[in-house]
């Protein structure tokens, strides 16, 4: 229990330092915040009007403390673009972009730990070189690259799947998987490479110890030996797939632009060329938040893989 | 005695023992491929001028989107413009950015890490900012921040390197951890050399090989990360030709065109890859023990 509340307690500085930088972003700006939002139509008069409005005249740290006080209470501030409610329009986009997410990380799971594992055991053999040709190669081909590929693929040439776009969950779950089969697997690809040479590499290593000879030795066969190994390697592939969590984040952006889906990363984006600074805030504040939530869950459970850990 | 003992020492044989040939390259194959594959697409990048077969932006109504030919070896795109020129071109920015991300962040990151790692007082303060921003993902970091600026190479740059940081203090305050108690460290501290000249003349001569590795990781990262800015439409400016930026025009002609996305990503590709081949090539030769961390 102590070692919950302090770990904890450790998310507050990392999350404090996420807010402070993503306040200061529009001030950090050379030039001035106003004349930034307001855009390059704007008169000097919509200019003086916008700063007031929006309390830019005040002392920055009075600024920053209302701001944290509107974040609080759960108020991610209004579009300057559409003039809604930011919580609002993140809750819109947000169905796309965890559904890639979770796929994602449910196939990295399914293909890597077992590909990794292989090549581990088969150390050497022409599969082992394969896997780690494979994730030199997944870490160099840019992932917009791979999805149009496959877009060229399996959409066009062989018209086997959707080309684009995003289908809900509300309009069917049939539809609703084929529109992610392609961004999920196009994302999963550098998280597989990543979590198979973690799992590669650690299993390896792991493979070396004495337990595992006396479990060869008394008969065990191949899977449950591997079992064994992968219990005590779970670890480090679990810390993995936490860090490995932004480069997820990251690479959604991407992918839903490739395939014209309308999720957090395409209003990121948008936000930018709309100059709409409270929706931007709003999407990094959310990713770090994910990110040091996750991260905070895999350090949680560690205790299942290992209860020899005394918190 | 003594000349009792040079009669024993045994004269030089005739052929002295020679590796086989080959030995170095085949030992260091990664390295040499890496090496070479990045030479040759710097040269091409820096021959652009006299390389490319047209204006890069010489744009041509009558011979748009055209199929990969020997006027056009990489075809044409939408509006006609020479997809190889500007390809050719385009490496420039790549090349720019991958080397100066690297150089930028690397030596950021050293003097912060040095800071954390033999400065008592700011070690927790460094570490906790660089915890705060590793967990902001990296491209929407550099997306954010090029929202806040006017795009150009040096913003892009800045962007980019930004988030890259992190790394780098880390594994040199990991490093400082570990040289500070070295005794030769030690020892210059007790005959009363200065903090700096320690950290210059002892310390940091010891860091310079896996800074390297990291360095030439950072590059690879940050080339792929340029051209997901530019294919996002928030990096590089669009009329500057950089395969980002050529891929995102190749976009909406992908049924009809794939040659517009495809050589561009290529090129893109085998860079990154040779980066990366370079740096495991140079961990591996630098330092094996490093193979381990990195």
């Amino acid at each position: 229990m102590g070692y919950l509340l302090r770990r904890l307690l450790s998310t507050v500085p990392v999350m404090a330092v996420v807010a402070v930088v993503v306040f200061l972003l529009i001030h950090l700006s050379p030039g001035d915040p106003a004349a930034l939002i307001a855009g390059d139509l704007a008169t000097g008069e919509d200019i003086d009007k916008l700063r007031v409005a929006l309390g830019l005249n005040q002392p920055l740290w009075q600024q920053f403390a209302l701001w944290l006080g509107r974040l609080a209470s759960g108020d991610l501030g209004t579009s300057i673009f559409t003039q809604v409610p930011v919580t609002q329009l993140l809750a819109q986009r947000l169905e796309p972009t965890a559904s890639i997410a979770a796929f994602t990380m449910l196939l990295t799971l399914l293909v890597a730990v077992p590909l990794g594992t292989l090549a581990a055991y088969r150390a050497g053999s022409w599969i082992d070189r394969a896997v780690m040709l494979f994730a030199v190669l997944a870490f160099s081909v840019p992932v917009f690259m791979i999805g149009y590929l496959l877009v060229y693929t399996f959409a066009i040439q062989l018209a086997w799947l959707p080309v684009q776009g995003y289908s809900r969950f509300a309009d069917g779950i049939g539809a609703w998987l084929r529109s992610l089969v392609l961004p999920c697997i196009n994302l999963a690809l550098v998280y597989i490479a990543l979590v198979t040479r973690m799992t590669r590499a650690t299993v390896l290593e792991v493979l070396h110890e004495d337990y595992i000879r006396t479990a060869r030795a008394k008969g065990l066969g191949v899977l449950p030996v591997l079992g064994h190994a992968l219990r005590n390697a779970a670890i480090p592939i679990a810390t993995t797939i936490g860090v490995g969590i932004a480069l997820l984040i990251g690479g959604v952006v991407v992918t839903e632009t490739v395939f014209a889906i309308p999720g957090v990363g395409r209003l990121v984006i948008d936000s930018v060329q709309r100059h709409d600074y409270p929706v931007i805030q709003s999407v990094l504040l959310l990713s770090a938040g994910v990110y040091v939530l996750i991260n905070l869950l895999i350090d949680l459970s560690y205790r299942l893989f290992d209860p020899r850990i005394q918190y | 005695m003594s000349t009792a003992l040079s009669t024993t020492v045994p004269e030089a044989p005739d052929t002295p023992f020679v590796l086989p040939r080959w030995h170095w390259a085949r030992k260091h194959a990664t390295l040499i491929l890496g090496a070479l594959l990045l030479l040759a697409v710097a040269a091409l990048s820096i021959a652009a001028p006299w390389v490319a077969t047209a204006d890069p932006q010489d744009i041509d109504p009558l011979a748009r989107m055209q199929a990969p030919s020997a006027a056009h070896y990489f075809g044409t795109d939408a509006l006609g413009r020479d997809v190889f020129s500007r390809a050719v071109w385009g490496g420039r920015v790549s090349m720019i950015v991958g080397l100066w991300v690297g150089v930028l962040a690397t030596l950021l990151g050293v003097l912060l890490g040095l800071l954390a790692g033999f400065v008592r007082w700011a070690d927790s303060a460094v570490m906790r900012v660089m915890d705060g921003l590793m967990a902001i993902p990296g491209i929407l970091l550099a997306i954010a921040l090029m929202a806040v600026t006017r795009a150009s190479l040096t913003t892009v740059v800045v962007a980019i390197a930004v988030p890259e940081i992190p790394r780098v203090v880390r594994l040199v305050r990991s490093l400082s951890l570990t040289l500070r108690e070295q005794l030769y460290v030690e020892a210059a501290h007790a005959v009363g050399t200065r903090l700096p000249t320690i950290l210059l003349c002892h310390v940091l001569p010891n860091m310079v090989a896996p800074l390297i590795v990291q360095a030439t990781f950072v590059a690879a990262a940050a080339v792929l990360t340029e051209a997901a800015l530019s294919f996002l439409g928030v990096g590089i400016p669009a009329q500057t030709p950089s395969w980002g930026n050529m891929m995102a025009e190749g976009r909406n002609f992908v049924a009809v065109a794939f040659h517009i996305i495809l050589y561009p990503g290529l090129l893109l590709a085998s860079t990154v890859l040779a980066i990366n081949l370079l740096g495991d090539g140079l961990r591996d030769a630098l330092d094996p023990r490093l193979a381990r961390q990195l």
